[in-house]
């Protein structure tokens, strides 16, 4: 089992999961998160005063899969999320122990 | 002991007051006309200043209305990235147009002109004093009368904002409310309120259109201008596929509750005066809506199976819209019977029609305003009676029927009238508008800045901080 998490523009929220629906994906967690990678910041202004706000808003986006369409998975965020500019968001993989439905103590891959 | 001397005196005076007026018979006569005439004066100096009273009141309610009834009412139903957006689009209308209506749009709209616009007699609000108009409110400064018909002009191009929310450049808004505040507004005000207009019923008007408050002035000309604006600037990014739920329902449930206040202001208030046709107008307006929320929310929950509550708000609007135009010339029950159809037909409006056409009328300024004030306007010829309002009158000054239920059928033609031109002058003005906007400043912001929001890239503020707390 690998955990998908990918780091996307606010935008391509609808598109990405889509995506993933497509493939075949069933379950996924979304949070609104802030930060930056190379993508610089922008200025607001409050009665005259500039601030700079360097931490964006984006979504993370989260799913534990099988391995057999881990791949196919990531191909699909990137082809939605991509609008080929800086800002566009990172995938990261990392290996998973177990997978427990609480419902039913039901473990591994058939838990997810 | 006091009490007893004052009595004293009282019945001195009694008993004597005759005699010494029967000794100076000339000098009584003079003093009694002089102290009529005083008296006379005290009674409408009274009046005025109760009427005055009123109609103060009934411009702040009006003002109220837009900031922060309708910002509130479309900043919640926007999505976040644009609340501020939206809700200054409505706010900049208050300073706008004050302006606009100070230099040249009142007397467009008020002043001595022909059948379609006024002149230029008043620009820069000269001759608008304390004095009287007697032609528009003979018992409030004409300046209480222009200062409340602004709140009109103000709110009015605010109410289009719902439909190119969300997508339209500030500094583009800005361009096209002056315009359309001088080429579709003042015209329309003119034509229906002003002094020899076209559609004027009780300055004799050719066509006499009843629109107590503003159903064709107000509603039918902002909301087709709204679904003009919605076909030209096309849909928002995302548009139908992407979810665009509102992102505060209560902000919207908040403003929708200052509206219904603020109405009374703008429908009782179109008495122009504190008696009994404000009262009449107040019960109307109030029953419309009410029946409005039950008419939207039955619909809603027999096609949806859950009454909503942005429904039960929406539904109030739409019968608020509905009963503008009617609201001085109607009886409470006709009032509910407005309200009721208003309200199930705006929800067909917004739910199916603007579904089946695909049209983008991001916030329904179509649905409910084009489409309940034209319903409106076409009903208040069908339910006006003169035993609320004679505005009709004969030679001798007797009251003759207003609508097609006291009598009056023609009177429905006459609605038809105002209806078609105000459609006709809000589509026509507003594609010119919109050519000349485009052309010049442009209308829409890039797509980028489109999803990233109106709130950072027009303003450069955001409506809710993100702070990391410790």
């Amino acid at each position: 089992m690998t955990k998908i998490e990918a780091i996307i523009q606010t935008s391509k929220l609808e598109a990405v999961k889509d995506a993933l629906h497509e493939i075949g994906v069933e379950g996924m967690t979304v949070l609104e998160v802030r930060g930056h990678g190379r993508q610089k910041g922008h200025t607001e202004f409050y009665r005259g005063r500039e601030y700079t706000v360097d931490l964006i808003p984006k979504i993370k986006l989260e799913t534990v899969l099988p391995e057999a369409i881990v791949e196919k998975a990531v191909q699909a965020i990137v082809t939605a999320a991509r609008t080929g500019k800086i800002g566009d968001g990172k995938i990261f993989l990392s290996k998973v122990d177990e997978a427990i439905r609480i419902r039913n103590d039901e473990r591994g891959e058939g838990a997810l | 002991m006091p009490s007893r001397l004052v009595l004293g005196f009282i019945l001195a005076f009694l008993l004597l007051g005759p005699t010494l007026l029967a000794q100076s018979p000339p000098a009584a006569a003079s003093s009694d006309s002089a102290r009529v005439a005083k008296l006379e004066q005290a009674t409408a100096e009274a009046k005025g200043s109760a009427d005055n009273a009123w109609m103060l009141t009934s411009s702040t309610l009006v003002l109220m209305m837009t900031g922060p009834g309708l910002a509130l009412f479309y900043g919640g139903l926007v999505r976040k990235k644009n609340v501020l957006g939206t809700m200054v689009q409505s706010f900049a209308m208050m300073a706008v147009i004050t302006m606009l209506w100070a230099i040249v749009s009142y007397s467009l709209a008020f002043g001595q002109g022909n059948s379609f616009i006024g002149g230029l007699h008043n620009m820069f609000l000269r001759g608008v004093g304390a004095q009287p108009d007697a032609d528009y409110a003979a018992t409030i400064p004409l300046q209480t009368f222009m200062i409340y018909q602004l709140m009109f002009a103000v709110i009015t191009p605010a109410l289009i904002t719902g439909a190119f929310a969300e997508r339209m450049k500030f500094s583009a808004m800005l361009l096209f409310m002056v315009l359309w505040s001088v080429i579709v507004y003042s015209p329309m005000a003119h034509m229906v309120w002003g002094k020899g207009g076209l559609l004027n019923a009780s300055l004799g008007g050719k066509f006499p259109c009843l629109d107590f408050a503003g159903g064709t002035v107000v509603h039918v000309t902002s909301g087709v201008s709204a679904l003009v604006c919605a076909l030209y600037l096309g849909k928002r990014v995302g548009y139908p596929k992407e979810s665009m739920t509102p992102h505060s329902v209560v902000l919207s449930f908040v403003g929708a509750c200052l509206l219904w206040v603020g109405w009374f202001g703008f429908n009782a208030g179109s008495a122009l005066g504190a008696g009994s046709l404000a009262t009449s107008a107040f019960v109307a307006t109030h029953f419309g809506a009410a029946a409005a929320v039950i008419g939207w929310s039955g619909a809603e929950w027999i096609r949806n199976g859950k009454p909503s509550a942005l429904g039960a708000i929406s539904g109030a609007v739409a019968g608020l819209v509905a009963i503008t135009p009617a609201a001085g010339f109607v009886g409470p029950m006709p009032a509910i019977g407005i309200g009721l159809i208003a309200g199930a037909f705006c929800f067909y409006m917004v739910a199916t029609v603007k579904a089946r056409f695909g049209y983008d009328d991001s916030l329904d300024a179509f649905g409910v305003h084009g489409a309940g004030g034209t319903l409106g306007a076409l009903l208040t010829g069908v339910f006006a009676t003169s035993a609320v309002n004679p505005i009709f009158k004969d030679a001798q000054g007797n009251g003759l029927p207003s609508g097609l239920i006291d009598g009056n059928a023609h009177q429905v033609l006459n609605q038809i009238v105002g209806i078609v031109i105000a459609w006709i002058l809000a589509i026509v003005g507003t594609l010119i508008i919109l050519k000349i906007v485009d052309a010049t400043v442009g209308l829409r912001v890039s797509e980028d800045d489109e999803v990233q929001g109106l709130d950072l890239t027009q303003h450069g503020e955001e409506g809710y901080s993100w702070e990391v707390t410790a």
